[in-house]
């Protein structure tokens, strides 16, 4: 069983829901990463606010965040080994990691939204 | 005292700011350790005086009062208790992690869900059987106001009912991370908490209609989450041989006692305390001790010094205000000094004036519709009110995020999301967005705020804070114009804060308090107002003349240390509702 650690930015909660608006792609992201541990999967997560001694302690995020910075975060090792950096997976990312074999139709990706609404929404633009 | 009959381990008193719940906790720990009971005193308010009222410093560390034996007392400090939470986070990595990301971590751990969490923790291992408070009897707590309170003895439910259940990730409740392993810690405290015979709880409140009205409002919530053990003590009653003597004397107690008549259906089943108003200040042992005695008050001497008070009126300062035709005016102070009361006389001024108004208010306890009630149609037709409510907002903000957010996740992710939005933050966020949809219209005219109590307040500005961090974020580095509501917040020219309070030493102190927050983020307030003053006014009762001059003091502190400019607000005969009793505040 292969390990997925995921490294998030600083933030109060990992549903982002206390941020100025709801970040929907953390929303669907929670969702994804319950879906996976049902189905087997090996996830560990940490926020760079609350355990920031894990992100010190491992070289590879350490060496991370020095050279790019934590706007570059979140970070996803797989089994210790960059999976991903700079956004979330998706279901089939995380279904090929975990090697969740389903067929591709079961994996049911929630549907792909529209970016998180910043201080454009409503229509008029800033 | 009924409240102090065979009492129960813990005591807690709640109420609003200056109600007196300080004073009233402290002589009844006083009074318990007189009569041969170790008891620990505690306070959990922000702007704790524990200390102050016992002549001592006492912090964050069980302090023996020498004056008292049998009596120690601890004051838990919400603001260090976070701080001492984000240095054990962030000070290991220190010099580990790049610079830039131990500032982030620090400016997340800043918020206000990391005070409250870190406050709570303190405020639990007083709870639960401990060698910590093994030795004493009782523990009694004098607790922040009621809005805090009710949050605070809220918390306990919310999480064991989360931590029970147990699922998916902490989420909200991620900063107890940090914390996890006293999750029995926590329950134990719930229990203790629920339990009537460990548990009972004291609101103090005075003899004021929307003061009742409010305790009410507490009694049934806090009951409803299981403190059924309640007793109501009414505080600083005007005794009715005053009343015979003076025309002020004789409306406060005629108010007083209509007020009493008129309580609340709910609060007459609880066993029932009165404590007279006394003339001299409550600190120092001599004056505890006489505080829960109900012995007439005999002057010893008539005093036959006149006061002089060259009060600035608040009319010279919507002078001020009303000259620059438009901006926001935020009344800010603790609950129960009177922040919507005094919105209202400024908005009914600048009307008054001819100038476009909005009044709004996001008091948890709406007193606005009581103070305009029926004086609105047609007299002041540029004034406008609104209300900004608390839980209705928190209610539509939750529709909205699980409409449009949760419209498409599974039933799981679904849940998980409905569990963040029970956080106490969620009702910060969605007052805030609210909040900052009306002061966009102080642009074109005036808009008068008053603001729920100090922690309320505070976190408000804390969300307007991030909106701003987040705003500069996400603008860069382009020199595109842009202005936030902080930048509106910090900038005198469009937003002007005023500070309420009354002149007594409770409420100046934590006025101070609250200006210094401000001022950390950037905010200096423009003015004071002090509301309620009895020295403003002319008496001839003896009683009211002693508070008159013990007020002099504090209007001094304020005139000379505090304020930048200030109006002195007396207090009326009538109470101020009404379209013509506001513009006599102001006069």
């Amino acid at each position: 069983m292969k390990l997925i650690q995921i490294f998030d930015p600083a933030m109060c909660c990992n549903t982002g829901v206390c941020g100025v608006d709801v970040d929907q792609q953390l929303v669907s992201f929670s969702a994804d990463i319950d879906w996976a541990k049902q189905n087997g999967a090996q996830i560990e997560r940490f926020n760079l606010a609350q355990q920031p001694m894990i992100f010190a302690d491992t070289q590879a995020v350490r060496e991370f965040l020095e050279r790019s910075g934590q706007e570059a975060l979140p970070l996803i090792l797989v089994d210790g080994k960059f999976a991903l950096a700079g956004r979330y997976p998706n279901r089939i990312e995380l279904s090929r990691w975990a090697e969740i074999n389903l067929p591709v139709s079961e994996i049911e990706p929630i549907a792909e939204v529209k970016p998180s609404e910043g201080c454009c929404s409503g229509g008029k633009c800033c | 005292m009924k409240f102090l009959e065979n009492p129960p381990r813990f005591l807690f008193f709640t109420g609003k700011g200056g109600v007196g719940k300080t004073s009233i906790a402290c002589a009844s720990a006083i009074q318990l350790a007189e009569a041969g009971k170790q008891v620990l005193l505690v306070s959990t308010d922000p702007a704790s005086n524990v200390g102050q009222v016992f002549g001592i410093t006492i912090g964050n560390n069980i302090t023996a009062i020498p004056a008292v034996p049998n009596l120690a007392a601890l004051e838990i400090d919400p603001q260090a208790a976070a701080q001492l939470y984000r240095d054990k986070i962030v000070g290991p990595v220190r010099g580990l992690l790049p610079e830039a990301v131990v500032k982030g971590i620090e400016e997340q751990l800043s918020g206000a869900c990391t005070t409250e969490i870190a406050a709570f923790d303190e405020f639990t291992a007083l709870l639960i059987d401990s060698p910590l408070t093994a030795e004493y009897d009782h523990i009694v707590f004098d607790t922040a106001p009621t809005g805090h309170t009710i949050r605070l003895l809220q918390l306990p439910g919310a999480w064991s009912g989360f931590l029970e259940e147990g699922k998916g990730d902490a989420s909200c409740l991620g900063p107890l991370a940090g914390l996890e392993k006293q999750r029995e810690q926590y329950k134990a405290a719930v229990d203790a908490l629920a339990d009537a015979e460990k548990t009972r709880l004291i609101l103090v409140a005075r003899a004021q209609q929307s003061t009742l009205r409010e305790v009410a409002r507490t009694h049934e919530e806090l009951a409803s989450i299981g403190l059924k053990q309640q007793y109501l003590v009414i505080n600083a009653l005007l005794p009715k041989t005053e009343a015979e003597t003076d025309a002020l004397a004789a409306a406060i107690y005629k108010r007083e006692q209509a007020a009493l008549h008129n309580i609340p259906e709910v609060l007459k089943a609880l066993p029932q305390d009165m404590v007279v108003l006394k003339a001299f200040d409550l600190v120092g042992l001599d004056a505890l001790r006489q505080l829960l005695k109900n012995t007439p008050w005999h002057p010893q001497k008539t005093i036959n010094t006149t006061l002089v008070l060259d009060k600035p009126s608040l009319s010279k300062l919507v002078d001020n205000i009303a000259a620059d035709g438009h901006g926001l005016i935020m009344l800010m102070g603790k609950g129960g000094v009177g922040k919507t009361t005094i919105a209202a006389a400024v908005a009914v001024e600048l009307a008054h004036r001819g100038l476009s108004v909005h009044l709004t208010t996001s008091d948890p306890a709406a007193h606005l519709s009581e103070t305009l009630s029926g004086t609105l149609n047609g007299v002041l037709d540029k004034l406008t009110v609104s209300r900004i409510d608390p839980h209705a907002e928190t209610e539509r903000y939750r529709q909205h995020v699980l409409e449009t957010k949760g419209a498409l996740l599974d039933a799981q992710g679904r849940a998980l999301l409905e569990e963040d939005l029970r956080s106490p933050c969620t009702e910060e966020i969605a007052v805030f967005q609210a909040f900052s949809r009306i002061i966009r219209e102080a642009g074109k005219k005036f808009v008068v705020m008053d603001t729920a109590p100090t922690g309320h307040t505070l976190l408000l500005l804390d969300a307007t804070g991030a909106y701003h961090r987040e705003v500069s974020r996400q603008m860069g580095n382009t020199s595109l114009h842009f202005t936030t509501p902080m930048m509106q917040l910090q900038n005198q020219q469009q937003t002007k804060v005023l500070i309420v309070t009354l002149a007594e030493k409770t409420p100046v102190l934590e006025a101070a308090n609250l200006q210094a927050d401000l001022r950390r983020a950037g905010i200096e307030p423009w003015a004071w107002v002090i509301n309620n003053s009895i020295a403003a006014t002319f008496t001839s009762s003896q009683l009211l003349h002693q508070r008159a001059l013990n007020e002099l003091t504090e209007i001094d502190t304020v005139a000379t240390k505090h304020a930048k400019r200030y109006a002195i607000v007396p207090m009326l005969k009538d109470e101020p509702i009404g379209v013509q009793r506001l513009l006599d505040l102001s006069a």
